[in-house]
């Protein structure tokens, strides 16, 4: 599919009609969704064939993205039934085949290594503080980049970079046995206000760990400082 | 909801050790047909809990996975069509799943299963 045909896809979508602002419900736009999920396929392959998760799906835009490219088998977690609602509905539309769960992201422990990629719009703690890190926390749960007992927390992520820690040397030899990648898409409420401008990329990878930043040009800056404070 | 999903899921009430595989009580059951894509099957195979699998798979009402499997058979095109069928064709559409330690029922609604917990159970 091209990436023209994914745009106009994604934006018939139904986005939320009522958000609500305590879960941080932003739609995430047919432009950068798109984009995002597009660049993942083509430039690093981590849809196509693969199970994705879309944590806190929202009206499931990003797992209906993943479901177009081709992606096997496609999961969407969210906490809102009104939003589960509206997302079945979208991936009805285009005959898509995604499993939607109804769960609190921060307690979503998924079984086992099926999952291959994480896509997720999540929220930015605005309104709940550490929502943001416990969707990111969640995220390296259900790829279990953590030894399997480990809580995950803020430290522990830290530790997984530092090479010469034990769990970063155990996380490095999980990685071997798969295709591990996250990508997080930041959008930030006032920007739902301005009109879709320059289309930004970052692509971290740190021990083959890969994190998609997709972001306005308005918050790169701003982006790029809290990762490297936060993950480096 | 199918049952490669199911596979993954587990009850996650604070204490709870033996927490997989849920055992599902099946109300409504729809099949829909996907293409199917026999590199994603052998992909997926060695991931699989293959008896929780067969097990739910039983619930669903499909009796034809064998027992015991090797990845030999992935090269049979009539195991790939069955194990296709089985994992990516057939949904739960209304029941409920059981936790196998505790009991705890989570209901299956429009395909969707109801995982959130209680305060007390968090």
């Amino acid at each position: 599919m091209k990436l023209k045909q994914l745009e106009a896809s994604i934006s018939q979508l139904i986005q939320f009609q009522n958000p609500k602002i305590e879960l941080e419900q932003y739609s995430t736009g047919a432009h950068i969704a798109s984009r995002m999920l597009y660049m993942a396929n083509s430039s690093y392959n981590d849809i196509g064939g693969k199970v994705v998760v879309d944590l806190g799906c929202g009206c499931g835009t990003l797992g209906v993205a993943a479901s177009l490219l081709s992606a096997d088998h496609v999961i969407g977690i969210d906490i809102d039934a009104e939003a589960l609602d509206v997302a079945r509905v979208n991936s009805e539309e285009f005959e898509g085949t995604i499993d939607f769960i109804q769960g609190n992201v921060a307690d979503c422990k998924l079984k086992g290594w099926k999952v291959d990629t994480v896509v997720m719009n999540p929220p930015f703690g605005t309104r709940k503080k550490g929502a943001d890190m416990m969707f990111l926390s969640s995220a390296c749960q259900v790829l279990k980049l953590f030894p399997v007992g480990q809580q995950s927390s803020l430290s522990k992520i830290k530790l997984l970079y530092e090479k010469d820690s034990k769990i970063g040397r155990s996380f490095v030899s999980s990685c071997n046995s798969v295709h591990i990648s996250i990508m997080l898409l930041r959008l930030y409420q006032t920007l739902s206000t301005h009109r879709e401008g320059k289309f930004a990329t970052i692509v971290w990878q740190l021990l083959g760990l890969t994190f998609y930043y997709d972001a306005m040009q308005t918050c790169v800056q701003y982006l790029s400082t809290e990762i490297i404070c936060t993950y480096c | 909801m199918r049952l490669l999903t199911h596979n993954m899921l587990s009850c996650n009430i604070k204490g709870v050790t033996n927490g997989f595989p849920l055992a599902i009580e099946a109300t409504t059951v729809e099949t829909k047909e996907v293409d199917m894509n026999p590199d994603f099957l052998r992909h997926i195979f060695p991931k699989l809990e293959w008896k929780a699998f067969r097990d739910a798979s039983h619930s669903l009402g499909v009796d034809d996975l064998p027992e015991q499997v090797d990845p030999d058979m992935l090269l049979d095109e009539e195991f790939l069509r069955r194990f296709h069928h089985a994992l990516l064709e057939v949904h739960l559409e209304e029941g409920v799943l059981i936790c196998p330690e505790t009991g705890r029922r989570f209901p299956v609604s429009k395909g969707i299963p109801n995982m959130l917990l209680n305060e007390d159970e968090v």
